[in-house]
């Protein structure tokens, strides 16, 4: 498999593209910090014991790069099979209510700028007639929720808009698979409180990497998480109100 | 960036303390931020906690890129926060495996540089620090630096072995080994009494790279120190079964015991029951690496078995000048107390190691597992009379209760010269850890 990884320089990002380098896919790492993707590329070349790993400059925050890094990371690898999202910006909800500046930007990259990405994304591999969009949501999207009420919102809108890619392009052969990790222990998530079922990138990534395997739409990982969140979704409102998650 | 929470950060031995625990990929940007580096928390005193609530220390554990290995030569460069099992699980496959390994596989290279470890095979092979070629560091005054024997050599050896003191490890590049299989050939060997096995030990050093003895802490009198001598060698692919071994289940500990589960009595049971499993005199197979060499990592979170109080273990190294019957004295001021040790290990030493401050020297050490009751203060502090009668010295990567005066008496000279390498390199004392304030006062 030929992929083009954005956001694989950390967290269950790493631990995917480990993976995938590990059973031989060819991977081209898209990110913004040159010196950390050389990093993460010497990383992924012993990792998957082969040749070296592609770089291509790409900033979340920067719309205008996505269609050339695309196409350069397409003419690196020799076409693309998947393209796989996983980078983004996280803050908890009270840093983001002292910094509405931070919320500006939260909200254009998580939502905005990844499904422009997605949008180049698509255009590229409905023109190799078959091929995998991998893109890291959050079950942080499933329902308006105290502690994360911007970053859901963020990751509601993209859930939903890979939702509709899925509904609209199945049949030309674009696989959409959609990642809703639960509360996974990264450095993303150091200093909050894990909850029961926190789950570790390196599980997160097996299940990951099967899903875009068999083209499976939409990934709860830990599992339990389809579970928890089936039970949130169904909370009334005036439970919602009451409780702090 | 937001200051990260105050939480309790525990030892393996479950002390713990109040601190911030800084936590991310990027080494070169946190530890500005930091007095401390840690990795997997396997150290089981206070060598990994920060000095007080006040400071912050740096969890490496996401710093674990691999940035450089030649199949060729075996050299590695890594980021600090690589764990020896992935690397494990990545190159041994690949017919390489650390030169130097401790008896876990949960520990960073930061963390086996840090506490210079040692392994079955350091009669032969040294310490981990005699196999680090360099090391990249954020020192004292900010700058970010690479040392190595030849480069700033004075704060390289004091790095090795240094306990985190002289500056954040940021990457360490060594040299791996090649091995014939993942899998070992081992002997065992019953062993009747103390002396017998430190004569066996001396004797198997010639023949094995890898040896150590289990010990059965609660028989005293003429059985005192018996144990099982364990041996082992890498298995030759020809005697080695053809596939690599599996990684089997490994269960955890999901629960605290009581602190009463671990008395003199289920002590004495389990060490009789493991020494009668050792029925014949001497006995041999292959089996996999990981279960001769990390036989405790088959159960995660084991500390837990110790209770809430948790436990530590005294590691002490007498030379080979304090004599035949060293062993022997230090056992008896266990036995003395009526201290019960659930684990007891013994290990031959042949040399010292390049670290300013490490651990070994040629002799012989005994490690023991203590649970932490309200006497353990005392008896640690026989024990450590003891150990400076025989001119011997403690393992700082176990260590919790060790007093200051012991620790100077049992250190010397060598500790004047660490304190200057750390007078030049970091006279601000940015670099802080609870041990270092309790053994060295700052």
């Amino acid at each position: 498999m030929r992929v083009a990884f954005l956001g694989a320089t950390k967290g269950m990002g790493r631990a995917l593209a480990r993976l995938m380098a590990e059973r031989g896919d060819s991977i081209c790492l898209l990110g913004r910090n040159p010196e950390d993707l050389e990093r993460s590329a010497a990383d992924l070349g012993v990792y998957g014991n082969g040749p070296a790993v592609p770089c291509v400059p790409c900033d979340l925050e920067n719309p205008e790069s996505f269609t050339t890094a695309i196409e350069s990371s397409s003419e690196a690898l020799g076409g693309l099979d998947a393209v796989v999202v996983s980078a983004g910006v996280f803050a908890p909800q009270e840093e983001l209510e002292a910094d509405p500046e931070l919320v500006e930007r939260l909200l254009r990259v998580d939502f905005t700028n990844t499904v422009l990405f997605c949008e180049a994304a698509k255009k590229a591999l409905l023109a190799e007639a078959a091929g995998t969009l991998c893109v890291f949501s959050s079950v942080a999207g499933e329902r308006g929720r105290k502690p994360v009420i911007i970053y859901g919102a963020a990751k509601a809108g993209l859930t939903r808009y890979l939702e509709g890619l899925d509904h609209k392009h199945n049949g030309d052969g674009l696989r959409v698979v959609t990642v809703k990790p639960g509360f996974v222990k990264t450095s993303m998530t150091a200093g909050l409180q894990p909850p029961p079922f926190a789950g570790e990138p390196e599980g997160v990534a097996r299940q990951v990497l099967r899903a875009i395997d068999r083209g499976t739409p939409v990934v709860y990982t830990p599992s339990i998480w389809r579970l928890i969140m089936a039970v949130i979704r169904a909370l009334p409102r005036a439970v919602m109100r009451r409780v702090g998650f | 960036m937001a200051e990260p929470p105050l939480s309790t950060i525990s030892g393996w031995g479950r002390q713990s303390a109040l601190g911030r625990e800084l936590v991310g990929e990027d080494l070169e940007k946190l530890s500005l931020r930091a007095s401390l580096s840690r990795g997997l928390g396997r150290s089981y005193g206070d060598s990994s906690l920060p000095a007080d609530d006040q400071r912050t220390v740096l969890n490496t554990r996401f710093a674990d890129r691999i940035l450089h290995f030649d199949q060729e030569t075996g050299a590695i460069r890594a980021e600090s926060g690589l764990a020896l099992s992935e690397l494990n699980r990545l190159l041994m496959p690949r017919g390489y495996f650390t030169p130097v390994s401790p008896g876990t596989s949960f520990v960073t290279l930061g963390g086996l540089v840090a506490a210079d470890v040692h392994g079955k095979n350091q009669h032969r092979d040294g310490n981990f620090g005699d196999h680090v070629t360099a090391l990249k560091m954020r020192v004292g005054d900010g700058s970010i630096i690479e040392c190595s024997p030849e480069e700033h050599p004075d704060l390289f050896f004091a790095t090795v072995g240094g306990m985190g003191l002289t500056g954040h490890i940021l990457e360490v590049e060594f040299a791996l080994r090649r091995i014939p299989s993942e899998w070992v050939w081992q002997e065992n060997r019953r062993i009747h009494d103390i002396d017998e096995f430190q004569d066996a030990l001396e004797e198997a050093a010639s023949e094995w790279p890898y040896s150590m003895g289990w010990i059965d802490c609660l028989a005293r009198g003429k059985n005192m120190g018996r144990g099982i001598l364990m041996t082992g060698d890498w298995a030759e692919p020809e005697h080695a079964p053809p596939t690599p071994p599996k990684p089997g289940f490994r269960p955890s500990l999901r629960f605290d015991f009581p602190s009463w589960a671990l008395n003199g009595l289920t002590i004495r049971a389990f060490n009789e029951l493991y020494y009668r499993k050792q029925w014949r005199h001497e006995s041999s197979g292959i089996v996999s690496y990981a279960s001769f060499t990390y036989p405790l990592d088959a159960i995660r979170s084991w500390n837990r078995m110790y209770g809430r109080r948790g436990f530590t273990q005294y590691q002490c190294v007498l030379p080979r000048e304090a004599g035949r019957s060293s062993a022997r004295r230090v056992l008896e001021v266990l036995t003395a107390r009526g201290g019960a040790s659930f684990l007891c290990v013994i290990k031959d030493f042949g040399r010292e190691s390049c670290g300013l401050l490490s651990f070994p020297r040629p002799g012989i050490t005994l490690a023991l597992d203590i649970a932490v009751r309200d006497d353990t203060q005392a008896l640690v502090d026989a024990l450590n009379e003891q150990v400076l009668r025989e001119g011997g010295r403690i393992y700082l990567a176990k260590d919790s209760f060790t007093r200051r005066e012991h620790f100077e008496a049992m250190e010397g000279k060598r500790l004047d010269e660490f304190k200057a390498v750390r007078d030049r390199w970091d006279p601000e004392r940015r670099f802080q850890s609870a041990q270092s304030v309790r053994l060295l006062g700052d």
